[in-house]
C-alpha cells in the first residue's frame, strides 16, 4: 500500500464523494448485503450464541481491567517458549523494531500476513523506507497493494473493487513486483485467485522473514492464533526462518480455555462461517519445525489512552470481525475509505478519536458523527460493545475539545443532544417511540448554531425524520439499492 | 525508561481510577452436546459443506481409500501413520521441493463435528506443518473416535504448547465481490477419511 490516509477530507465530504459514485455503491451494497444475510444464518445456528457474547465481553474486560499482570504474564509465557517480546511505545517504535529484525537477516524482502495493526502503523510504508520489501499475501492486501490503492473494509479490504478492475490491475501491476500475470487472464474469481497462487508462490518460497498480527494472544501458555482463509497465513507462519508479530496489547486473552469463545464467535460473525478454513497457533519455537526465531511486538499507539477512557474503553474488546461494518447504514452507502483510517464502520468511528484523541484532526474529529445512532452495530457486535454510547460519549469530548475550554452555547446544545440521541437511542431500541426520536432531534438540531467547528461542518445528515431510522431501515431495507 | 516500563506505567495510570471488580465469566455457553449424537454423520456432513469430500470406512479399508483419494498421485507420508501408505517419506524437504510433491497424507488430532473441522497438532503421523501445507492435495485421515461434538471440548482436549492448524475444508477465498473460491495457496483439494470399523 503506497495510499495514504493522511489528509484526507472529514467524512462529510469524503462520505458525498463517495456517495456520488453509483459502480462503488453498487459493489458495497451487494457485498454487504451477501454476508449479513451469512452471518445471520451462521449465528441463528447456536443456540448459546447471547451465552458466548456476554463470556467473550466478560473475558475482555477482565483483561482490560488487569492488563498489566496479563501482559507481564504473557511476556514471561513467550519468553519461557523461546520468543523474543519487544515493547513498542507508538508507530514509528513498532515500525523501527520490525525493520531491525528484517536486516539482522540481511532481508530485502518480508512476506506478510493482514495485519490491522501492521496498516495502522504503516509498517510497509516504513519497511520500504529502510528499503524492505513488504508483500501483501492475502488476495484482497494484494489487490489493494497492486492497485496502489487504499483498503475500505476490514475483512474484505478490496470490497470496492470488482472483478473486471480487479483483473485489469493484475495484468498491469503484476509484472512489476514479480511473476506477471498469465497470458488470457479472464475476470472469473476462480482464474483471479489461481494468478495470485501462481504469483505469491515463489514468495512464499524464498522469503526469510514473515510478518504478521495476531487475533489473540493467550496470557498463560504464550499461545498466539492467526484465524485465516486461504492459507496465506500458514504460510507465512510456516515457511520463513524468522517470524515477528506485532500484536497490540488489548489482543491479550487469560487462559487458553478461553479461545473456546473467541473461535466460535469470531467465524461466525465475521465470514458467516461455521468455522474459517484456517486457524494457526504457536506457542514460540518449535525445534524443527516452522521459525526458529520468533518476535512479538506488543504494541501501545494509543491503547492505553483509549483504556483510560471509561465509556469507550469497551472499544478494545474488538476482535476485529468486522459485523458492524456490514450492518451499519451508513457505511455500506459511503464504503470504508471516507472514514479516512484503515479502521472504517462504526468501530472506526470510535477507535479512530479513541487511539489518537480528539481536539488535533478534523478528520477523526468528525467520525462521531458518521453515524445515526441506530444501534445496529451493537446488536451483532460479538464482545457486545455499545458502540451508540461511545458515540455520544466522543461527541461530547469533541465539543469540549473546540471550546477551547470556555463554556460555549454550541457545547451546551451538544451536550444535551448527545445525550438525548444516547437516551432516544435506547428507547428507539425498544420500538415504541419512533416518533418521537425524530420529533426531539428536530428540535434540538434546529437549536444548534452555525458552522464555526468541525462537529458543526460533520453535521450533513438530514433532519431525522419522525420514524426512527431504524424503523425506516426495517420497512425499506435501505432505500432498495441493496 | 524503557518501552516496557512506560507502557506498563501507562496502563497503571489510565485505570487508576477503575473500577477492577471485574464480573466473574459465566460459562453457560458450555452447554452438553445433544445426547446421542451421531458424531460421524454430523462430522461428514459439516465436511461436505465446505466442498471437500469425506468417506467413512472400516480400519482395514482406509489404505485403499486413501488410494482412491489419491487417484494416482504419489503423496509425502509423515512418520508414524498407523496406516500403511505408499509414498515418499519426509526427509526434511525444503519447502521449494515440496513444492514438487502431489499429495500428502496426514492423521490427525482431533476433529469437532459440528464444524467439520480437523485439527492438527504436527505430532506422530501428522508431520510438520510445512507437510500439509504446501502440496495441493490434502488426505486427512481421522478415526471417528477422535471426533468431538464442538469448539469447547476440543480446545480442552488440545495442547497449546504444540503448534496447532485448524483444518475447516480447502483454502477459500471470496475477496472478490464475495464469490467463493475454493484454492487459493494451501491445498486446493481435501479428501477426509473417517475410519470408524463400527460403522461399516
Ligand atoms: S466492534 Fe464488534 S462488531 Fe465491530 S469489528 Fe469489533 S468486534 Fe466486530
Amino acid at each position: 500500500m503506497t495510499g495514504t490516509f493522511v489528509g484526507m477530507p472529514a467524512f462529510p465530504t469524503a462520505a458525498r464523494d463517495a456517495l456520488a459514485d453509483s459502480q462503488l455503491r453498487g459493489n458495497l451494497a451487494r457485498a454487504t448485503g451477501t454476508i449479513r444475510a451469512k452471518r445471520a444464518a451462521a449465528v441463528a445456528e447456536v443456540p448459546e450464541w447471547e451465552a458466548l457474547r456476554a463470556a467473550g465481553a466478560a473475558i475482555k474486560d477482565d483483561v482490560l481491567l488487569h492488563l498489566e499482570d496479563y501482559l507481564v504474564q504473557l511476556e514471561a509465557s513467550l519468553t519461557a517458549s523461546g520468543a523474543t517480546v519487544h515493547w513498542a511505545r507508538d508507530a514509528a517504535e513498532a515500525c523501527a523494531i520490525v525493520a531491525a529484525v528484517a536486516k539482522a537477516h540481511d532481508a530485502d524482502e518480508v512476506v506478510k500476513v493482514k495485519s490491522m495493526a501492521t496498516q495502522e502503523i504503516g509498517l510497509n510504508e516504513a519497511l520500504a523506507e529502510a528499503g524492505i520489501a513488504a508483500w501483501e499475501t492475502d488476495l484482497a492486501e494484494l489487490i489493494v497493494q497492486l492497485g496502489d490503492d487504499l483498503p475500505s473494509h476490514i475483512l474484505v479490504p478490496a470490497i470496492h473493487r470488482n472483478r473486471a478492475e480487479v483483473r485489469e490491475i493484475f495484468q498491469r501491476a503484476m509484472g512489476t513486483a514479480g511473476r506477471p500475470a498469465p497470458d488470457g487472464l479472464t475476470d472469473e474469481p476462480a482464474e483471479l485467485a489461481a494468478a495470485a497462487r501462481e504469483h505469491l508462490r515463489e514468495k512464499f518460497l524464498r522469503a526469510k522473514v514473515a510478518v504478521s498480527g495476531a487475533n489473540f494472544a493467550v496470557a498463560d501458555s504464550g499461545t498466539l492464533v492467526v484465524v485465516e482463509s486461504e492459507g496465506n497465513g500458514r504460510m507465512c507462519l510456516t515457511l520463513p526462518e524468522v517470524l515477528v508479530s506485532v500484536v497490540g496489547i488489548e489482543k491479550v486473552v487469560p487462559t487458553w480455555a478461553d479461545l473456546d469463545v473467541f473461535l466460535q464467535l469470531l467465524p461466525r460473525s465475521s465470514t458467516g462461517e461455521r468455522m474459517n478454513p484456517y486457524t494457526s497457533t504457536w506457542t514460540g519455537v518449535t525445534p524443527g519445525d516452522g521459525p526458529q526465531e520468533v518476535h512479538v511486538v506488543l504494541l501501545d499507539n494509543g491503547r492505553t489512552r483509549a483504556l483510560a477512557d471509561q465509556v469507550g474503553r469497551q472499544a478494545l474488546r474488538c476482535i476485529r470481525c468486522s459485523a458492524c461494518l456490514n450492518v451499519c447504514p451508513v457505511y455500506s452507502r459511503t464504503g470504508g475509505h471516507a472514514y479516512g483510517s484503515v479502521y472504517p464502520g462504526p468501530i472506526g468511528a470510535i477507535l479512530n478519536p479513541l487511539l489518537r484523541g480528539v481536539g488535533v484532526d478534523d478528520q477523526v474529529d468528525s467520525l462521531p458523527y458518521a453515524s445515526s445512532l441506530c444501534g445496529a452495530c451493537y446488536d451483532v457486535c460479538p464482545v457486545a460493545i455499545d458502540i451508540p454510547s461511545v458515540l455520544v460519549e466522543l461527541r461530547s469530548q469533541v465539543v469540549d475539545a473546540h471550546r477551547g475550554g470556555l463554556p460555549g452555547g454550541e457545547a451546551a446544545a451538544m451536550s444535551a443532544a448527545s445525550w438525548v440521541f444516547g437516551r432516544a437511542r435506547r428507547l428507539a431500541a425498544a420500538e415504541r417511540v419512533s416518533g418521537l426520536t425524530g420529533r426531539l432531534a428536530t428540535r434540538l438540531a434546529r437549536r444548534l448554531p452555525g458552522p464555526a467547528s468541525a462537529w458543526t461542518d460533520a453535521r450533513d445528515l438530514p433532519t431525522p425524520p419522525r420514524e426512527s431510522f431504524r424503523a425506516w431501515w426495517r420497512r425499506t431495507g435501505g432505500g432498495g439499492d441493496a | 525508561m524503557s518501552a516496557r516500563d512506560e507502557i506498563l506505567g501507562r496502563v497503571r495510570r489510565a485505570l487508576a481510577d477503575a473500577d477492577r471488580s471485574s464480573p466473574p465469566v459465566s460459562r453457560d455457553y458450555r452447554v452438553t452436546p445433544p445426547d446421542g449424537a451421531d458424531l460421524v454423520a454430523l462430522f461428514v456432513e459439516r465436511v461436505t459443506d465446505y466442498r471437500a469430500t469425506a468417506v467413512v470406512v472400516p480400519d482395514a479399508d482406509v489404505s485403499a481409500a486413501v488410494e482412491a483419494a489419491l487417484a494416482g498421485r504419489r503423496p509425502i507420508v509423515p512418520d508414524g501413520l498407523p496406516w500403511p501408505v505408499d509414498g515418499l517419506a519426509d526427509t526434511g524437504q525444503a519447502a521449494a521441493e515440496l513444492d514438487a510433491v502431489d499429495a500428502v497424507v496426514t492423521g490427525a488430532a482431533l476433529g469437532i463435528a459440528e464444524t467439520g473441522t480437523l485439527v492438527l497438532d504436527h505430532g506422530p503421523g501428522q508431520g510438520r506443518r510445512a507437510l500439509s501445507l504446501v502440496p495441493d492435495v490434502h488426505v486427512c485421515i481421522v478415526r471417528a473416535d477422535q471426533l468431538v461434538y464442538g469448539v469447547p471440548q476440543a480446545v480442552a482436549l488440545l495442547d497449546p504448547a504444540r503448534p496447532l492448524t485448524w483444518v475447516s475444508g480447502p483454502s477459500a477465498t471470496s475477496d472478490i465481490e464475495l464469490d467463493r473460491v475454493e484454492g487459493v495457496h494451501g491445498p486446493r483439494t481435501l479428501h477426509v477419511v473417517v475410519a470408524d470399523s463400527f460403522r461399516a
